[in-house]
């Protein structure tokens, strides 16, 4: 590659990744259609990296490529005019309003409401990540497929539907109405947290892609927090994320076998990016719903990540936050962690008490036999533990959970 | 853009018949203050809105191979609470949902209406 073609693709990809989400909130707040706007902004970087490399790069790279998606766009809906017998409508439009070359984002960031479209109530939940990622930071189609474990046609169809019913049905390219922030705010962190969570869930597929996916969750967990100042819900989020993705090296061997927490090294844990979460979190004061949910999750990674070593992890603070948790959320995966975090302080039977109210919430569960397992092995009971790893086996899919099972029940 | 709003079940509201009288003057209430509330908010406005006579009263009119059968009662389960519609222009759905938020808390369909012309 020439060295001129190469720069010009250097900064094409930073300008992918900095100016994506200002580029199309700037082209959705000129000319509305979320539906055209996000293919015609895609274009412009295709046009660009076509171009550039061959030609001078222009003096203002954001402006040229927002002046070319706003020409792309234009067309789009002449055609679409065409189609329906009314072009002279969009011919003088685009006469009066010749797009200006402006760098977009330099007193409003259109970024805002862009994160709140693509997190709409009016969207189905499930593919409000998808859209967030897409939306904001311009994430490839293919990668939030790799994340979500779906093909790339299943992802590029959900979020094209996505994109036609929030212009059919009339979303506002706005900040929401100020007596709907707090629920909206939820919804933006709920679904920047299932981006995020969708990456480590342990299951086969790329993970290289999934983990630099769930890295992007991070950015944009942190950029929406620092966009949205004093929101303890996005503060906490922010922090969270953060404080677990610091582990993701140690996270798994050089086969994607799971490590557990226990065996990780800690020198590789991030530990800058752990004192930025921890910077986050420690402001944040306890309060309720969906923030205090984040706030509290957010608080144990942060006694694991601050513990030297693992025999140093602050066990019995543990426990306290998964009870807390348990009591706001009354969720029986928290128990679950929680009767592992209480057999680390007062033993495995103390453990085993609380996981058994688990079990009877969780049926069927391979979680709750793997955790038995483990307890009843620490108790020295080698046939309960077998048992247990079996039937945890019998119920788990195949994937690197299940191999990290099958190694444990190896070393019995 | 204007909007089709059906009011269709009764959600969390009583129904009517069960209420006292002070309890369907409040809620008649709340449809005069969702026509304030629209007619205050600029680029609001109520095209067309009634209620509508009960399931009993509805008629499917249908047309098979040139001849029209009337039958009795609502064409879908889903429309058997049709009780009022409105035709409402709004900006965008946030703007109508805020609106909409003043009328009782019925379950509602909402669709926007094609621009044919």
């Amino acid at each position: 590659m020439e060295p001129a073609e190469q720069d010009s693709h250097l900064r094409l990809a930073q300008l992918a990744r900095q100016d994506w989400g200002r580029l199309l909130g700037l082209l959705i707040r000129r000319h509305g259609r979320p539906d055209l706007a996000e293919d015609a902004l895609a274009e412009a970087f295709a046009t660009a990296s076509a171009r550039w490399p061959l030609e001078e790069m222009p003096a203002n790279p954001a402006g040229w490529l927002a002046h070319v998606a706003s020409r792309r766009l234009l067309d789009a809906l002449r055609h679409e005019a065409l189609a329906r017998g009314k072009a002279h409508v969009i011919a003088a439009a685009e006469e009066v309003g010749a797009p200006e070359p402006d760098l977009p984002g330099s007193d409003l960031d259109d970024r805002l409401p862009l994160l709140f479209m693509a997190t709409h109530p009016a969207l189905a939940p499930e593919v409000r990540p998808a859209m967030a990622l897409r939306f904001v930071l311009g994430v490839p189609t293919a990668d939030i497929a790799a994340l979500f474990l779906v093909p790339t046609p299943t992802m590029a169809a959900r979020l094209t539907r996505a994109k036609a019913r929030l212009h059919q049905i009339g979303v506002a390219f706005a900040m929401p109405d100020p007596g709907r922030w707090p629920e909206r705010v939820d919804d933006v962190a709920r679904a920047i947290y299932l981006a995020f969570t969708a990456g480590y869930a342990p299951r086969e597929g790329d993970q290289v892609v999934r983990l630099a996916v769930a890295g992007e969750a991070v950015r944009l967990a942190v950029l929406t927090a620092d966009l949205l100042p004093g929101q303890p819900v996005l503060e906490a989020l922010a922090a969270l994320v953060l404080l677990q993705h610091a582990r993701r090296d140690a996270r798994a061997g050089r086969d994607g076998e799971l490590i557990r927490l226990a065996d990780q090294d800690r020198a590789a844990w991030r530990h800058d990016e752990i004192d930025a979460g921890l910077a986050r979190l420690m402001p944040l004061t306890p309060r309720g719903g969906l923030a205090e949910e984040l706030r509290l999750q957010a608080l144990i990674a942060a006694f694991h990540d601050t513990a030297a070593t693992s025999a140093a992890t602050d066990w019995a603070a543990i426990a306290r936050t998964y009870a807390r948790l348990e009591a706001l959320t009354g969720s029986p995966i928290v128990r679950l962690n929680r009767a592992v975090a209480v057999a680390e302080v007062a033993g495995p039977m103390a453990g085993l008490a609380i996981l058994r109210a688990a079990a009877d919430h969780l049926p069927g569960h391979h979680r709750v036999a793997t955790v038995r397992a483990e307890l009843l092995r620490r108790e020295g009971d080698r046939a309960g533990a077998r048992t247990a790893y079996e039937e945890a086996l019998a119920a788990c899919p195949d994937g690197p959970e299940r191999r990290h099972l099958i190694a444990r029940l190896a070393t019995l | 853009m204007k909007y089709l709003v059906l009011l269709i079940g009764d959600g969390e509201e009583e129904p009517w018949s069960s209420m006292s009288a002070e309890e369907q003057a409040s809620l008649m209430q709340k449809f005069g203050d969702f026509s304030q509330r629209c007619a205050e908010r600029e680029g609001v406005e109520i095209l067309g809105g009634e209620a509508l006579g009960g399931p009993d009263d509805a008629t499917v009119m249908r047309t098979r191979s040139g001849a029209v059968t009337l039958t009795e009662g609502p064409y879908a389960e889903a429309l058997e609470g049709l009780g009022g519609f409105y035709l409402v222009e709004s900006p965008d759905l946030d703007t109508l949902v805020e609106m909409l938020r003043a009328l009782p808390r019925y379950d509602m369909q909402i669709a926007p209406v094609l621009e044919m012309s």
